[in-house]
């Protein structure tokens, strides 16, 4: 996970996000980077729904935030990275939240599992009263 | 305000997402459906989602609910037309649609309707 910080930032797009129709306009924007870097249908639907979902968790939970889209390479690969940053009231125990349905918002609890699953690489970082970030990529098949 | 529109075929209700749906849209598309069913007194919903690119939690609990609560009020519901790179995406998020049926297009969901429902 070291290297998610030597990557060479090729694109970048910011979005802010506050409503449920920003999260559509987040679906499409990491779709266009998806297609752009050249990866397969299948993997460009893995990193939209997994946008999809820490895109609702920012606004659901966080209270708002921001999202970057870049477009990253590591010198071999090329990918796309998100990262989603709110200023809400963090998340007292990250291992419980990464659980399989663990919620404290009445839906299914996948949000962020799910989303781990879906990328390649996943960082979160959060503390109470500060807010919350989360960063993930996911690679072009070679 | 924007909405999914709701076409009723004899006694089943037919409902082909074509947009991109925000949180609000699939709400309000769970609530329309649930009371269409009881004031056309319909058998069958069947919803077609061929035209979706991705179908997140959010969704996906929409389209268990919808399957629940028609359920409930004496309807089928079955879910037609997903993509491959959906379905794999789905599963890998954890989401199985335990409960809900699903046919790979709207002739075969039609079928399955028909058979399963009795005139």
């Amino acid at each position: 996970m070291a290297a998610m910080t030597d990557l060479r930032v090729e694109r970048k797009v910011e979005l802010a996000l506050a409503t449920g129709e920003d999260v559509v306009r987040l679906r499409q924007a990491v779709r266009e980077s998806a297609l752009g870097v050249g990866m397969s249908l299948v993997d460009q639907t893995k990193i939209v729904t997994a946008a999809s979902e820490l895109g609702r968790n920012t606004i659901q939970y966080g209270g708002g935030g921001r999202v970057a889209i870049t477009t990253v390479s590591d010198g071999i690969r090329r990918g796309v990275r998100l990262e989603f940053v709110d200023q809400g009231p963090g998340i007292a125990d990250l291992k419980l939240a990464m659980q399989d349905g663990y919620t404290t918002g009445g839906g299914l609890g996948l949000g962020l599992s799910g989303a781990k699953r879906l990328s390649d690489d996943f960082e979160i970082e959060s503390s109470p009263g500060k807010g919350t970030r989360v960063a993930i990529v996911r690679w072009k098949a070679r | 305000m924007e909405r999914i529109p709701i076409l009723r075929m004899g006694r089943f209700l037919l409902v082909t997402i074509q947009v991109d749906m925000h949180d609000q849209l699939a709400l309000t598309l769970q609530d329309d459906l649930t009371e269409r069913i009881v004031a056309d007194r319909a058998k069958g919903v069947l919803i077609d989602i061929s035209s979706l690119d991705v179908v997140d939690s959010f969704i996906g609990r929409m389209i268990s609910n919808i399957a629940g609560m028609s359920r409930v009020l004496d309807a089928q519901t079955v879910v037609v037309g997903m993509r491959p790179a959906v379905a794999i995406t789905l599963v890998e998020l954890g989401l199985n649609l335990a409960g809900v049926r699903t046919a790979l297009n709207v002739e075969k969901g039609m079928a399955l309707l028909q058979n399963s429902t009795v005139a």
